[in-house]
């Protein structure tokens, strides 16, 4: 066994045999027995100015708080990480070996715009859809007045067009029409799906999370109260940005039966609660049982139309009205915090950690750690007309992102969550969400990636726990607990990506490889992006030994190992 | 239900501990699982020592305990419900509440609690962890602190120390993911413990996962490599043991299923008292929809307290005749309370200022009232308490020292109960 890992080393970029993958990924290529990976080189990237613009931020930032940054990722392991937090997914061994042989100085560039290019643009979408169905409507996939697939199709056309941020919130926030796809399609609309679910209670849900995602404001205690600790937002904010979906209404719609087929979210005329729609007033109640009333106020201060009739004009052509939602949007669109809130969403996204914790608290008594980055990125990113590609572009190239996750020295203090706020001197290690693994295992063991997002709501949403609240919130077991672990151990959608059966994965690595050796390193490059030490391959090599003859067994078990280690649970 | 039904991996005693053995013999090759192999095989046969163990009822949403332990009838504040006598001379509750009137004698009411954080994430995660929260800190959970300091004293548990039955509790925070709740539905089906293999080839792959494990936590990239195999070592051990038929609460006779209501809160408090007869040191039971805007009074009175009346008086009877309530700390709240005004939809919104909070068993005192509030319920008109002086007494009630601090990653000490106060009266 020592014997074959000297020999490993000793072959080092030597090129020993073709394999074919065959339906994995559809072409031939050449499989080279690499024991090393080198060194990310990354300085010409450097030269573009919002890329410079974060490399001088973070430094500064190392140098105020005292921590040495470590040294830089492999280039396999920042190859893993884009492909995981850009499209969300492993690379495949085509992908990896793609990457690996491409030899030109700006390979990590080039490699970044094929994955936001057109090329990929399917996956990408379809991981965005993913992560922002999560942000939009949470995990929960029992709620009748949101229509999961209907959100996913409109973020799926929105990130494919790349929509800029701005307009995409716009969408969100103004849309009207059917909230699923129906056989007549004329009036679908999926980003309905945002507010068709929040409209119930007088639009308290509306209200919250549209502040709360779009602007990091937490208006809902202020509901009922002038919240003692946020300086930010009063009660009277809470109803004047309440008053604001008044116009709107989820119609539940029925297929002849009893059961709600779709919603369709409209907008329509509002009397107001004191029955005058040219001063269409809502009421709310102080602690004190004092009754105010509140009219469509932006949490700056900004007044709109009192007006609850929607835009029309007489017949003499005057035109009166006003479309509250659509006042919204944009005042929301020019509010300074709607681009740090994405800014810090994104980059908690890809770093780790945000600039505050929660992310989508800006409230004051919630300073971000490093203001100067946050906002001087969120500037930027309005300069570059809100092109969510751009930003991720300089985020993924920019130094903090391509560190490595070994702790060093020098480093010590960089530890978020034990007190001191996130330096971004290293990589941190975190889980990757359950749709990426979803997603990985798909690609890692089956022919076909394009995947049933049904079947993903179905086995995710055994992961999903309730609290209780009319907010509706909940978390996630998926957390790395021990059913988490159980569900990968035992769990039917391993068990289906290690099976043995003909033209599965591991049957095509069997196929592929005449030599045991090369059929282990395959197995490691599509888990791990990387080979096996010789520590490890001892290991592999016993089991083989130890089912002499059923070369097949053995390898499932190597497989399932990799599928269940830290280190392919884990985003590095 | 089959008595016997097959676990796992542990169909019968015999092959289970020839099972473990065998794998503890092959573990010295794969570190990672020598040391629960190890323990699980020399301690099977210890003596279970009577150890202290706490349940949490956690009532997600926030509860009007001014319509349940605390009432001020013919206020304008004080809403519809009586109030009925108890087992406890001058001590009053709901009317809605009337076998939990007749445990009285084993709990004591805290009328005085007081808090800050009325919005549901911030409210769970204070009254869960004694800390406000802290965009740089992640503070342990009351139930992953006293697993923390409990588990130790148990070596024959082979079940995780924190159980959190229908809810997800809060995170173990800087203690990591291994101190993390181990979340089960109140069916108690723990799912995926069949593996799909013998357990010569699962003893394999053990091993061969073990040699990829230590290699990337020999990278020293932080606590989450390092968490994951501990957690590993607990599924294994998990998918192993007998124990796991404590979660199994349909062995239990019908009569017993019905004085706790077939209910999830109802067998969740069921599955609380067998964790804890087999060694678990906290158990959080959820019992949510308490966050009633509208139509408060007919929401509780028709739904919620006659389910939380039938299964919390049914697990304190239980706890006291079995002899485990001496041993058992006993705690009801959620993250506030709700407003002593009525609002215009029949509802009560977010209230922290004044509130009350239920304690029983362990070393808490029995039958007392500890704290008062105004007439109208606005108001605490005695010392008011927080949630780190409730912890505090939680945590004295089950001996484990307030000394105790925790050091956080390169962080600084952290106080157990971050300082808090034993609530004088409370703890005998």
């Amino acid at each position: 066994m020592q014997m074959i890992a000297w020999k490993c080393l000793q072959n080092y970029g030597r090129y020993i045999r073709q394999f074919q993958l065959g339906k994995l990924c559809g072409t031939s290529l050449v499989m080279l027995l690499l024991c090393q990976d080198a060194m990310l080189r990354g300085e010409e990237v450097s030269a573009v100015p919002q890329i410079a613009f974060i490399n001088t931020q973070v430094e500064s930032i190392w140098a105020d708080a005292g921590v040495e940054p470590v040294e830089q990722a492999t280039e396999l392991e920042w190859c893993r990480r884009v492909y995981l937090d850009l499209i969300g997914r492993i690379p495949t061994v085509d992908e990896v070996l793609r990457y690996k042989n491409d030899h030109s100085r700006d390979k990590q560039a080039v490699l970044v715009d094929r994955l936001l290019g057109d090329e990929y643009v399917r996956e990408y979408a379809k991981h965005w859809s993913n992560v922002w169905t999560t942000v939009l409507i949470g995990r929960d996939a029992d709620n009748r007045m949101v229509d999961r697939s209907g959100m996913r199709k409109y973020l799926q056309t929105a990130w494919e067009s790349n929509i800029p941020y701005d307009q995409f919130v716009e969408e969100l926030l103004t849309a009207t029409g059917d909230n699923a796809e129906r056989d007549e399609p004329t009036v679908f609309n999926g980003a309905t799906n945002f507010l068709s679910g929040k409209l119930g209670d007088g639009a308290l849900q509306a209200t919250a999370k549209t502040a709360q995602i779009f602007l990091g404001l937490q208006v809902q205690c202020t509901q009922c109260h002038n919240h003692p600790f946020n300086s930010g937002v009063k009660q009277n904010q809470f109803w004047e940005l309440n008053a604001f979906f008044r116009q709107t209404r989820a119609l539940r719609r029925f297929d002849g039966g009893r059961r709600v087929a779709w919603i369709e979210l409209v907008d329509e005329d509002f009397a107001g609660q004191g029955g005058d729609p040219n001063e269409a007033e809502i009421f709310y109640e102080l602690r004190n049982g004092l009754v105010k009333v509140a009219y469509p106020v932006y949490v700056d201060g900004t007044e709109i139309s009192r007006s609850g009739l929607l835009p029309d004009a007489f017949s003499d052509g005057t035109s009166y009205g006003v479309n509250r939602r659509r006042e919204l949007a944009s005042l929301i669109r020019s509010d300074p915090l709607f681009p740090k809130a994405l800014v810090n969403r994104i980059w908690a996204y890809f770093l780790g950690y945000g600039f505050t914790r929660p992310i989508d608290d800006f409230g004051g008594h919630n300073p971000p750690s490093h203001p100067a980055l946050l906002e001087g990125l969120a500037q930027r990113f309005t300069e570059y007309s809100y092109d969510l590609k751009s930003l991720m572009r300089w985020i993924v190239l920019s130094k903090s992102y391509s560190l490595s996750s070994r702790m060093a020295p020098g480093n010590e203090k960089d530890v978020p969550g034990s007190g001191e706020p996130p330096y971004f001197s290293r990589f941190y290690v975190r889980q990757i969400e359950p749709e990426q693994l979803y997603d990985s295992l798909m690609v890692a063991t089956k022919a076909n990636g394009v995947e049933n997002s049904d079947r993903q709501d179905r086995w995710l949403s055994q992961f999903v726990i309730a609290f209780g609240t009319d907010e509706g919130d909940s978390s996630t077991t998926f957390n790395g607990t021990i059913p988490q672990i159980l569900m990968l151990f035992n769990g039917d959608l391993v068990q289906s990506a290690t099976s043995l059966g003909k033209d599965g994965f591991l049957d095509q690595v069997m196929v592929a490889n005449r030599k045991n050796q090369d059929r282990i390193n395959a197995l490691y490059v599509a888990a791990l992006s990387r080979w096996p030490s010789p520590i490890e391959l001892r290991y592999a090599n016993q089991l083989l030994l130890a089912r002499q003859g059923q070369v097949k067994e053995a390898l499932q078990d190597v497989w399932w190992a990799l599928l269940n280690s830290n280190e392919f649970i884990l985003n590095h | 239900m089959n008595e016997k039904k097959c676990h796992g991996l542990a169909c019968s005693e015999t092959s289970r501990r020839h099972f473990l053995s065998h794998l503890s013999g092959l573990a010295a090759l794969s570190a990672p699982f020598t040391s629960f192999a190890n323990s699980l095989v020399a301690n099977a046969e210890d003596l279970k020592k009577r150890q202290k163990s706490a349940i949490l009822l956690w009532m997600g949403g926030g509860p009007s305990t001014m319509d349940i332990w605390d009432l001020k009838p013919g206020q304008a504040t004080g809403g519809p419900f009586k109030q009925i006598s108890t087992s406890v001379d001058g001590i009053a509750i709901s009317e809605h509440m009337p076998m939990t009137a007749r445990q009285m004698h084993h709990l004591s009411i805290v009328r005085s609690m007081s808090t800050r954080e009325a919005d549901h994430q911030r409210g769970r995660y204070y009254m869960h962890t004694g800390f406000v929260p802290n965009p740089n800190v992640e503070h342990p959970s009351y139930g992953s602190v006293i697993a923390h300091e409990l588990a130790g004293t148990i070596e024959s548990l082979e079940i995780p120390p924190f159980v959190s039955v229908g809810g997800g509790s809060v995170s173990p925070g800087f203690l990591g993911t291994a101190w993390a709740p181990f979340v089960v539905s109140s069916q108690g089906n723990v799912k995926n413990l069949e593996s799909p293999v013998s357990r010569e080839r699962l003893v394999s792959r053990l091993q061969m996962l073990g040699a990829i494990e230590n290699r990337f936590i020999g990278e020293k990239r932080g606590q989450l490599p390092k968490d994951h195999r501990e957690i590993i070592g607990k599924s294994v051990q998990l998918m192993t043991s007998s124990q796991l038929a404590a979660f199994n609460v349909a062995e239990e006779p019908t009569t017993v299923r019905e004085r706790y209501g077939e209910t999830n809160f109802g067998r969740g408090c069921l599955m609380a008292r067998r964790l804890v007869e087999v060694g678990v040191p906290f158990v959080e039971v959820n019992l949510g929809g308490w966050d009633n805007h509208n139509n408060i009074f007919s929401t509780l009175a028709d739904q919620k307290l006659p389910d939380l009346d039938r299964a919390m008086s049914a697990l304190i009877a239980d706890l006291a005749d079995r002899g485990t309530l001496d041993n058992t700390a006993v705690i009801w709240m959620g993250e506030f309370g709700r407003t002593p005004t009525i609002n215009g939809n029949g509802g009560r919104d977010h209230w922290a200022r004044s509130w009350s909070a239920v304690v029983g068993g362990a070393g808490f005192s029995r039958g007392t009232v500890v704290g008062e509030t105004s007439v109208d319920g606005r108001e605490v008109i005695s010392e008011p308490y927080s949630s780190q002086d409730l912890m505090a007494s939680v945590l004295k009630s089950l001996d484990i020292s307030l000394d105790t601090t925790f050091r956080a990653k390169n962080g600084r000490p952290m106080k157990i109960a971050n300082g808090g106060q034993i609530i004088p009266g409370l703890c005998s």
